[in-house]
């Protein structure tokens, strides 16, 4: 069945635009409904518009276990009816495309703009919960802390929250509308600061999309250096992450420490590349560096005593009791509601679910070299800080392996024009989950549509789920073990 | 406790002795760039075509190098046939005023103390709301970084606040969306006055890789007066400290040296 309905594609493959099946509206509700009962997740929903009023959408299903990923397509007018109430996940999406381009999801339980574009269509106000004693709390959108922008609702009984609505949109910047015509001087770095502080997770997705248009194959050692460098962003902000956690229980040891060895990470991606978040590293063809042997030996020290630093740090976390006790039992996601809204990264495998694209589609290196999979069970703050921390381990092995086993050769492999009427899926594990980009072509090999989806996409919606039924006191700490992207989600 | 108190033996003594020594920057760092006017070939304008963000500009055989745009890529390094191009170890990149990014031939005019009456006030308390305005997060990363053990903020008498009321100025990181805009003057105007601005990166000095979309304003200076610019994609966090520091007028020198 699926063979007609969708094309299935390998990640960083190109394929050429009318080979991709464009079905009726029914049978496409029936091939994303179906898929995802099966076990598949949405990893992007989105509209092109086609002239006359009349918008395609496409959706990127990834089937994990089966290690598929497929493509298919329809042609919506002014409305359809909503994928969302059978496949909760689509609800952001089916927001995000009614928001763009005007088409109704018919249907549809909370039709809201996602990004308050210039078109504010559907519901504009927030979901309010009436009753005695209930009362509403906003924060945003600037925040206490050094952070991004972001508007926090919640509607609370006593200290206990109800619900909390999250509304976004404060750093659109209008990416993706300035990628169409590209690529050009400056889509590189539209891509270096999609999220900054995922500067090598979003351009190794978008070299890797370029490069499947254009035919072009990074040399091996490119490859492995772009794992390396990958594998360093991830190291820096998860002990980040653990560190502000700390924090925000109060722990002031770890705080500071991870705070600290946080920065030695983002030095050794320096010593790479002269730029603390890899700006400059990844190039479409390869990467922009190259390092000699005293280079390797120099980063192989550093990231031996990093991780005794962030071993002895965060072992303090694991065997503080107060630490312990704010940890356990707080956000609890259930592995049900992760997979009925699709989240990804850390958040997924610490609710058990084994997601992880490196695994699932690996793309680069990591079809070389397995990186495992790590998972916790309980799907609360703990085990989103636990599995930062088998990961920060299993980061270092694998950096620590690459340096070693470096290939011979050249960095960079020359870039070719990029084929016309063609489209290719990107998809890299960044530190917060699965980044997918998709480029496609027009007749003159120049990008006629560019969507990119942020793992934040995904997940925002589950912090405000693991919110509810918790205290609002404890609001930063989920938050922080989400650590979620305001301009990734924004774009 | 024993633990806590190993461990914090084990992580050692961190914080750097900035400004009093000069900090090691790494090898590939790139700092203030230099171009050799001499070796370019008549005519040519290969680095300005490659420039993303135009930063470099060459009308009638003058180059104008403006800072504030700069992207510290390698563009334009990877551009110039003839290696005119290249990244110094200079971190030392803020100034007061906006012209004073612009390279035309000649040195970086660097940030001066604030006037005495003000420098009185702040001198020794300067407490900074900080505001993401379009911000990718690498400069906000990099604001946070200064408050960690290594840079240890607070012993300069600098110190982030979560509210504008309790705050002397505002930090400013983003090209400043249109959808952060009011969010911004609402912001600067619940500080109480006399405040100070300072905008870190190229985004906020002047809308960094998003200059001229339609849904941002092209830096902090179009919505509120700035007093400290700079420079950097993000800036590192020496060049913010080194400004931060010459405002108050704790580092003097122009060079530092």
């Amino acid at each position: 069945m699926a063979a007609t309905l969708s094309i299935h594609a390998s990640n960083g493959e190109r394929i050429a635009l009318e080979t991709v099946p464009r079905l009726s509206i029914s049978d496409f509700h029936d091939l994303v409904t179906g898929s995802v009962r099966g076990g598949a997740r949405i990893t992007a929903l989105f509209g092109q518009p086609q002239g006359g009023g009349t918008v395609r959408l496409f959706a990127v299903l990834a089937d994990g276990n089966a290690g598929t990923l497929s493509l298919s397509s329809t042609d919506v007018a002014s409305d359809y009816p909503s994928l969302t109430p059978e496949c909760p996940q689509a609800h952001w999406f089916e927001r995000e495309i009614a928001e763009q381009f005007g088409v109704i999801p018919q249907g549809h339980p909370w039709l809201k703009p996602i990004r308050y574009q210039s078109s504010r269509r559907g519901i504009t106000n927030f979901f309010q919960v009436a009753g005695e004693e209930i009362h509403e709390v906003a924060v945003g959108p600037v925040h206490a802390g050094v952070i991004e922008p972001g508007h926090f609702r919640f509607q609370c009984h006593g200290e206990n929250v109800l619900h909390l609505e999250i509304a976004l949109g404060y750093q659109r910047r209008g990416v993706e509308r300035a990628l169409n015509g590209g690529p050009n001087k400056r889509t590189i770095h539209y891509m270096e600061t999609l999220a900054g502080d995922t500067t090598i997770g979003h351009a190794t997705a978008y070299c890797q999309a370029v490069e499947a248009l254009a035919n072009c194959q990074p040399p091996a050692r490119a490859q492995a250096l772009r794992g390396v460098a990958l594998e360093l962003e991830r190291l820096a902000n998860h002990t980040g992450d653990l560190g502000a956690l700390a924090g925000d229980v109060g722990y002031l040891p770890t705080a500071s420490f991870c705070g600290r060895i946080r920065g030695d990470f983002l030095n050794m991606t320096a010593l790479l590349c002269g730029s603390r978040f890899g700006r400059g590293f990844v190039r479409p063809g390869g990467v922009g560096f190259d390092v000699d042997d005293a280079r390797v030996t120099q980063l192989l020290e550093k990231i031996e005593q990093a991780l005794r630093d962030v071993t002895v740090a965060t072992s303090l976390l694991w065997s503080t009791s107060s630490v312990r006790a704010r940890f356990e039992n707080a956000g609890t996601i259930s592995p049900k509601t992760c997979k009925e809204l699709g989240l990804v990264g850390p958040v997924a495998r610490a609710s058990g679910l084994e997601r992880d694209v490196r695994q699932e589609f690996p793309f680069g290196i990591y079809r070389f070299f397995q990186v495992p999979v790590s998972t916790f069970q309980t799907g609360d703050v703990f085990a989103r800080a636990y599995v930062r921390w088998l990961e920060i381990q299993r980061s270092v092995a694998f950096v620590r392996d690459q340096l070693k086993t470096l290939p011979p050769g050249s960095i960079r492999a020359e870039m070719k024009p990029l084929a016309a009427e063609a489209v290719a899926l990107s998809l890299v594990e960044g530190w917060r989950g699965e980044i997918c980009h998709v480029a496609m072509t027009n007749q003159h090999g120049r990008f006629s549509h560019y969507k990119i989806v942020d793992p934040s996409f995904h997940n925002w919606f589950g912090l405000a789920m693991a919110m509810r039924d918790q205290q609002i006191s404890d609001f930063p700490l989920c938050n922080k073990s989400f650590n979620l992207s305001y301009c990734g989600h924004d774009l | 406790m024993l633990k806590a108190n190993l461990a914090r033996y084990q992580q050692g003594y961190r914080t750097i002795p900035f400004p009093k020594a000069e900090p090691v920057m790494p090898d590939r760092f790139r700092g203030q760039p230099v171009i050799e006017r001499e070796k370019c070939p008549v005519g040519c304008r290969d680095c300005a075509d490659a420039c993303p963000t135009d930063a470099i500009t060459i009308d009638n055989q003058t180059l104008r190098l403006d800072l504030g745009r700069c992207l510290f890529c390698t563009d334009c390094v990877e551009s110039c046939p003839e290696q005119a191009i290249r990244y110094t170890q200079e971190f030392r990149l803020a100034a007061n005023r906006r012209e004073d990014l612009v390279m035309n031939d000649k040195t970086l005019e660097l940030a001066k103390a604030l006037e005495d009456k003000t420098r009185k006030l702040f001198g020794r308390s300067l407490k900074l709301r900080q505001v993401s305005a379009g911000g990718c997060n690498g400069c906000e990363s990099d604001v946070n970084v200064l408050n960690t053990i290594v840079f240890d903020l607070g012993r300069f008498g600098i110190q982030f606040v979560a509210s504008p009321r309790h705050a002397d100025g505002l930090l400013i990181t983003g090209p400043v969306t249109e959808n952060m805009k009011s969010a911004l003057k609402n912001t600067y105007d619940a500080v109480p006055s006399p405040k100070i601005v300072i905008a870190v990166g190229a985004c906020a000095i002047a809308g960094g890789p998003y200059i001229n979309h339609s849904e941002v304003h092209n830096g902090a200076d179009t919505v509120v007066p700035v007093d400290l610019y700079v420079p950097g994609c993000p800036p590192h966090p020496f060049t913010i400290l080194d400004g931060l520091l010459r405002l108050l007028g704790t580092i003097e020198d122009l060079r530092g040296s």
